[in-house]
């Protein structure tokens, strides 16, 4: 396994927002945890990356525990997150913030690095001088997830990356997903559009409340009735 | 034939001769001037406490313009260094040293009283920044200055609770030696520029911007922010110690009551009205704000009404300050006028070299 979370519980003061949640991930899998708004899966997302602390369980990454382990040290393991939101660099430009991503990296893998991200998203390419801020909700997304690649890592995490965006860009999203796929990179995906999340997933975990409540693999989760009726509109 | 405006790229090591020679150049003809009488005593005064706030103001800038938080303290962290190395000179013999004329003897007390400023108000800068750095926006605001307030106080205080002459209280602190010369502090502040300019260049420069632009982001690549909160911070409050060290060795006596609230809010007007994160706008308005009022003597009680309302015309007409957030180079400057020349004899070489580009 890659990533291996086993029954964590997860509070914000008094607020117990994950309970128990158990899940994997191994090399070269797209998993996708779905699930309503205000499910945990955000929560989720940040323990694995360190940026809140499980009150109990644990959390394996390559068969090492990263519990206690500092967010940078984490990002330094080959684990990035694409935070939700497209939280870009707004003053730097897209080039500038593709090399913040690789800021755990030596400096010398930085031009095959951003070489690979200009490869899948020739529209950064073409702005690349831009400042990261002008952007429009798609570019700006783009440019997360590249900026998230830049690191390398072994396990990428993206946090909702349709949020917010056209249709047609949800569609260009999912389509460098799959390829993404294809190319071999391992995917932790969060999202609430949970037809487009399945389709492309290998595995997917449904969240309620804190909750796993059903697993099972993406073609099975599509077909399944209660998910049709929750997520999928009949 | 835009693409001439990039071709003309001067190499590293020659823009770094060339703005130390520019330095060397203009230490020279401010000190050559002083020398001759051409600049007043009293002018030699006012182009040391220039030097001061310069010092202060891209001081502050780090933490306000790059760090992008907004301490109000900083006037603290400079009472820290001025004390610091006040007391610490008046217990050396630099004073017998400067009144016998040996300059030279006392430059190592110097250095060491610089060092001791700038390693005390860090270690204040460390024990505030600690705390204060977990809050963000009005609540770090609101704890600097609280904490500015309390080392002023403490400074007023402290011999009449512990029983013995440290700061002498509101008394004031006399008979510092007057080691700050003009050379001196032209130096200090060379070297501020310089430790700055190359800390932002570098890729600790860069994770502090990234902290700025978005902190969330900045933590998702992999930047340890606390860590770097924490360095800019104490980065910023070691230079106002510097500049307070400077500050004491040029008036020679001091009062907790210099280190008052507003002067912390005439620090970060400079930085303001500079531009936040722009080392050229701090370095100007310092100049202009320490000038002016010298100026401007006569109506010296409105210095206060001025300052507000030239904060409030440059919000409507110059949001981001009188530089933004531009930071410009002699050697950029150089650059575009070695284009400029070309331009206009070298047409026709220039217009090849397009073509075949394309
Ligand atoms: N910073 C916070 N403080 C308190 N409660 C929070 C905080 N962030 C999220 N929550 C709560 O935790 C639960 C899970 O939130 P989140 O993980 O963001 O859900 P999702 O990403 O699935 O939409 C929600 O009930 C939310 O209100
Ligand atoms: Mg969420």
């Amino acid at each position: 396994m890659l990533l291996s979370v086993q029954d964590i519980h997860v509070y914000y003061g008094a607020i117990h927002a994950v309970k128990g949640v158990s899940f994997d991930v191994d090399k070269g899998e797209i998993v996708t945890l779905i699930g309503a708004n205000g499910a945990g899966k955000s929560t989720v997302l940040n323990t694995v990356s360190g940026l809140l602390h499980p009150r109990s369980g644990s959390i394996l990454f390559q068969d090492e525990s990263i519990v206690s382990v500092a967010p940078n040290k984490i990002v330094g393991r080959g684990l990035a997150q694409c935070p939700e939101g497209r939280r870009i660099f707004a003053q730097m430009t897209v080039e500038e913030n593709l090399e913040m991503g690789a800021y755990t990296r030596p400096a010398s893998s930085i031009e095959q690095n951003i070489a690979h991200v200009y490869d899948l998203f020739p529209r950064l390419k073409e702005r690349r001088r831009q400042i990261g801020g002008t952007l429009s909700g798609g570019e700006q997304q783009m440019l997360a997830m590249g900026r998230a690649l830049m690191s390398e890592p072994k396990l990428l995490m993206l946090d909702e990356p349709s949020m917010g965006l056209a249709p047609i860009l949800v569609e260009q999203i999912f389509a460098i997903i799959d390829e993404l796929h294809a190319s071999g990179s391992t995917i932790l995906l969060v999202e609430q559009n949970a037809q487009m999340a399945l389709q492309v997933a290998d595995r997917a975990y449904v969240m309620e409340s804190g909750q796993i409540t059903l697993s099972g693999t993406g073609s099975e989760l599509l077909n399944s009735d209660s998910i049709k009726k929750a997520y999928l509109g009949g | 034939m835009k693409q001439t405006n990039t071709s003309i790229r001067i190499p590293m090591p020659v823009r770094y001769l060339i703005n130390a020679a520019l330095i060397v150049l203009l230490w020279f003809i401010l000190s050559s001037l002083m020398r001759s009488g051409a600049i007043t005593n009293y002018w030699t005064g006012i182009i040391i406490m220039i030097g001061i706030n310069i010092i202060l103001a891209v001081s502050l800038n780090v933490a306000t313009g790059y760090l992008g938080q907004l301490p109000l303290g900083h006037a603290g962290f400079m009472a820290v260094g001025a004390y610091a190395g006040g007391i610490f000179m008046r217990a050396v013999p630099v004073q017998e040293f400067l009144r016998a004329g040996n300059a030279g003897a006392s430059v190592p007390y110097i250095l060491i009283a610089l060092l001791i400023s700038a390693l005390t108000a860090g270690i204040f800068g460390l024990i505030i920044g600690i705390p204060a750095l977990r809050l963000r926006g009005d609540y770090l605001a609101i704890i600097t200055l609280g904490f500015g307030e309390i080392i002023r106080v403490v400074l007023t205080n402290i011999d009449s609770v512990l029983g013995f002459d440290f700061t002498f209280g509101s008394a004031g602190l006399k008979r510092i030696p007057k080691y700050s010369s003009f050379t001196l502090v032209f130096i200090c502040v060379v070297l501020t520029c310089f430790i700055i300019h190359t800390v932002m260049k570098s890729r600790h420069g860069r994770a502090i911007l990234s902290i700025r632009e978005n902190e969330i982001a900045s933590e998702s690549v992999g930047v340890n922010t606390t860590y770097y909160k924490t360095f800019a911070f104490v980065l910023s409050a070691m230079l106002a110690g510097v500049a307070g060290c400077l500050y004491a060795g040029y008036i020679g006596s001091l009062y907790p009551s210099t280190f008052k609230f507003m002067k912390s809010i005439e620090i970060l007007v400079m930085v303001v009205l500079g531009g936040m994160g722009s080392m050229l706008g701090s370095v100007l308005s310092a100049t202009v704000l320490t000038v002016l009022p010298e100026l401007l003597r006569s109506v010296a009680d409105y210095r206060m009404v001025a300052y507000s309302l030239a904060l409030v015309i440059m919000m409507i007409f110059r949001p981001k300050g009188l530089m933004g957030s531009y930071d410009f180079s002699l050697s950029h400057l150089l650059e575009k006028g070695l284009c400029a020349v070309r331009l206009l004899f070298g047409r026709k070489s220039s217009e090849k070299k397009g073509e075949s580009r394309e």
